[in-house]
């Protein structure tokens, strides 16, 4: 896509991300409510069921784009020194990446079998 | 370049903000409070996973009084945000554009994502 169109790309791209956010938010929600995890034994069974893991993790690349999408738009329209927020976002990418490595790894290795 | 040298008047303290505006204000503050609290929740999904011991402190944590209170906020935002995403959705499908029905839907997310946050917390 064209450098003229990436506004119209995160456009999309935040409401992509947060409809699939706002389904598992609400299926995470009733699974909490509904039968919480009570032991480690329950809670790595839940984990390790390939839907929950894979759809866990799915969640979390929804995640990191919606929350780079919107934060990059509070960004852009509250600080304007153009180094100021080049320093911001470059801290907010590192930050956001970081934590999607993390719990990618928490899922890989907290899925496998106790 | 434009030359522009309109008068701005940028007093915040004496702007008169619509609901529809501190609503939206909300969403956006909400989402930066959780962007920010991503960290800790990954911290803890860590934790919960590490072993009978890691899954117990992980548990004391998320049960001791301060961090309740702050899981309560950040279940507080969380639902202000998703209500007024649907809401912004809605309105992008042309659903609810006229200024009363903005009015109205601007005051349901104020009130009820406090309310739901409420009832989630005593349910759980």
């Amino acid at each position: 896509m064209t450098r003229q169109a990436s506004g119209f790309r995160a456009w999309i791209l935040q409401r992509i991300s947060a409809a699939y956010l706002g389904l598992y938010f609400i299926y995470i929600i009733g699974y909490f409510i509904l039968s919480p995890p009570t032991s480690i034994t329950a809670w790595k069974l839940w984990i390790s069921n390939p839907i929950n893991s894979v759809g866990l993790m799915l969640f979390f690349v929804a995640l990191l784009i919606h929350a780079w999408v919107g934060f990059r738009d509070v960004v852009i329209d509250y600080v304007h020194p153009i180094m100021l927020r080049v320093g911001i976002l470059s801290l907010t990418a590192l930050g956001l990446v970081g934590s999607g490595l993390w719990v990618a790894r928490v899922i890989f290795l907290g899925s496998a079998p106790l | 370049m434009m030359i522009n040298n309109r008068p701005v008047f940028l007093n915040l303290f004496q702007f008169r903000f619509p609901i529809a505006a501190i609503m939206s204000v909300g969403h956006r503050a909400s989402g930066v409070f959780m962007v920010l609290a991503f960290p800790f929740l990954v911290y803890i999904l860590d934790l919960s996973l590490h072993g009978e011991a890691g899954f117990a402190a992980a548990r004391d944590i998320l049960q001791s009084l301060p961090v309740k209170l702050v899981l309560f906020v950040m279940l507080w935002a969380l639902l202000h945000h998703l209500l007024a995403g649907i809401r912004f959705l809605l309105i992008d499908f042309d659903i609810g554009v006229d200024k009363l029905s903005g009015r109205f839907s601007a005051w349901a997310v104020m009130l009820a994502a406090p309310v739901l946050a409420l009832l989630i917390g005593m349910l759980s």
